[in-house]
């Protein structure tokens, strides 16, 4: 009886372990595929059967580096992506700080009034912004990018870093404001310590959402400032065989977030959830 | 003395307080209030980039042109039918999947990160090698499981469209709900449903009185950002249907887009702008309320 009871539960946890790795596999499969697809030559890539078994080749990476000039595009994400993260943080954070540790009357309608900003459909406003930034002469600029990810971004990042700050004890910050520590200390020693991980968290949020842009990138870009979506975009109306390329500068274009997400999902998590997943 | 510093101090920080909302509050502020105007001003007058001198206000006429166009009903139902759907696929799916994936197994964190890395793709390559690898009727794979099983493939995004994008973004957005739910689950009492399972509870049971409430608040947050997503959903659409065939695939944002920036109707594409902002706002009155208190509420 023991026995069967435990074999059982065996057979349970292999039945688990069989469904569970079935349907990982299967919602990876998009993009184990475009790997594999990377090192196939476009023959190979357009066969009928689809080979398995081939010798892979890196010469789609070389001529992608060559038509299109990869190196440009994701230059142009990495720095869009950078400096619309930190201006994000340094717009927020003093925020965040203001609204979890000295909290009014109007700071959760505020908190719900910049939440709801987000509900603004962009194209509601693409018109006037398509029109300001050409005025401004920033059409295909990065600086234009940079501050609109900045603002679409901004609320979550308020929220987030509200959330993590109002897990800090208040009174861990009063007694260090009783010790005599100034607010540059009180910051310093203090809050971003106790609150990294949180910090950390946004960051990557901002950084994942900015990489992965496709609507302002799209529409406000053309060469000089264009980013990997935009680079991405461009191989879907090609000449010829092109699905190895395709996917070879697919892979580039993802292959960052998705390391960063890999090695961050906790982080990301509680970031995501405002703190509704611990 | 002491009174007179705190007093002091307490007047100081208020006002620093203030001093640090500021900067955020009033960048949004401009964002939000001068494209809208802007917007509605357009919205009211006559405006096309290809005629840009004549500018004659003409009151609600854009509004009217808006809604009578062809595009406009498919516009809202299949805004509606892709929130709807994907919503619904990635709630269930990812309720299920995570409560799965939930009890140990071999390779269990591997079987995670399989799961979650479809959200760290961007939307153009997770359009581009859909319609190009996978659901291309010729060489996609789609089409060879087809034929190794005697079927003729099928030609997704010309014969079902929309079941397509609603395919794709599915897979995109349901990583998310997965990586929310399945680490929510992480903090569920063990011993709790390890006592209901004593009591004689079945699965079922079990899943709708303990689990089911405990992902309450996570699937909550799972509504809420996927919708904000989804209601504006372009790229997708804009890298494998262009928003057809005829209107097929052709939700709200994409047919502003097109009415604006290859119809040049500034005109017509602001009053179907404001129509976004209204119906998105609708949909956020009741998101916001339900999510912002269950946020703020809880602490």
């Amino acid at each position: 009886m023991h026995l069967t009871l435990r074999h059982q539960k065996q057979l349970k946890t292999l039945v688990i372990g069989a469904l569970a790795w079935g349907i990982a596999l299967l919602l990876f499969f998009p993009i184990f595929w475009m790997l594999l697809t990377s090192f196939k030559t476009e023959i190979e890539a357009f066969s009928t059967p689809p080979s398995f078994l081939f010798t892979p080749t890196l010469e789609n990476y070389l001529t992608i580096n060559e038509r299109s000039d990869y190196f440009h595009f994701a230059w142009n994400s990495v720095v869009v992506s950078v400096l619309s993260t930190l201006l994000g943080m340094l717009v927020a954070v003093p925020a965040a700080y203001s609204m979890a540790f000295f909290e009014t009357k109007r700071t959760k309608s505020t908190l719900l009034w910049m939440l709801s900003t987000k509900m603004l459909p962009p194209v509601g406003v693409l018109v006037p912004i398509y029109l300001l930034v050409k005025d401004a002469g920033l059409l295909d600029t990065k600086a234009a990018l940079i501050v609109i990810y900045t603002l679409i971004n901004l609320p979550i990042m308020v929220w987030m870093i509200y959330t993590y700050f109002k897990e800090i004890p208040k009174d861990i910050l009063e007694a260090a404001r009783m010790d005599g520590a100034t607010l540059l200390q009180e910051v310093t020693s203090v809050l971003l310590p106790m609150s990294k991980g949180g910090l950390a968290s946004t960051i990557l949020l901002s950084l994942i959402l900015c990489w992965n842009e496709a609507f302002w990138s799209l529409n406000l870009t053309s060469s000089e400032a264009a980013p990997l979506t935009a680079l991405v975009a461009s191989y879907s109306s090609p000449e010829g065989l092109f699905w190895a390329k395709l996917s070879a500068v697919s892979t580039l274009a993802c292959a960052p977030i998705i390391i960063i997400g890999w090695f961050s999902q906790k982080q990301l998590v509680r970031g995501l959830s405002f703190g509704a997943v611990k | 003395m002491s009174s007179h510093v705190s007093n002091h101090a307490k007047n100081s920080t208020h006002w620093m307080s203030r001093l640090l909302v500021m900067p955020s509050v009033s960048m949004l502020l401009l964002w939000m209030i001068i494209p809208l105007a802007m917007t509605l001003y357009f919205s009211t007058i006559q405006y096309n980039l290809l005629y840009p001198e004549d500018n004659a206000f003409v009151g609600f006429e854009n509004y009217s042109y808006f809604i009578e166009d062809p595009g406009f009903w498919p516009g809202i139902s299949n805004t509606l039918i892709l929130v709807g759907s994907v919503l619904l696929i990635t709630v269930v799916l990812g309720t299920l999947i995570s409560v799965l994936v939930n009890t140990p197994f071999w390779g269990q964190g591997i079987v995670r990160i399989l799961l979650i890395s479809p959200f760290f793709i961007m939307p153009t390559v997770n359009a581009l090698v859909w319609k190009n690898l996978l659901l291309h009727p010729v060489s996609g794979v789609f089409a060879h499981v087809w034929r190794f099983f005697g079927a003729e493939p099928v030609d997704w995004f010309a014969q079902y469209p929309l079941f397509s994008i609603i395919m794709i973004v599915s897979w995109q957005w349901l990583p998310f709900a997965i990586l929310l739910l399945m680490t929510a689950l992480q903090s569920l009492d063990q011993e709790q449903q390890e006592a209901a399972r004593l009591d004689g509870a079945g699965i079922w049971s079990i899943f709708y009185h303990l689990t089911l409430p405990h992902l309450a608040r996570p699937i909550t947050v799972v509504i809420m950002i996927e919708t904000i997503f989804l209601l504006s959903l372009f790229a997708e659409i804009f890298t494998t249907t262009g928003g057809g065939p005829g209107y097929e695939t052709t939700n709200l944002a994409y047919l502003i887009y097109d009415q604006a920036l290859l119809q040049y109707d500034v005109g017509m594409a602001s009053a179907g702008g404001v129509v976004a902002v209204v119906l998105a706002n609708i949909a956020a009155f009741f998101l916001i309320r339900a999510v912002g208190k269950s946020l703020t509420d809880h602490k």
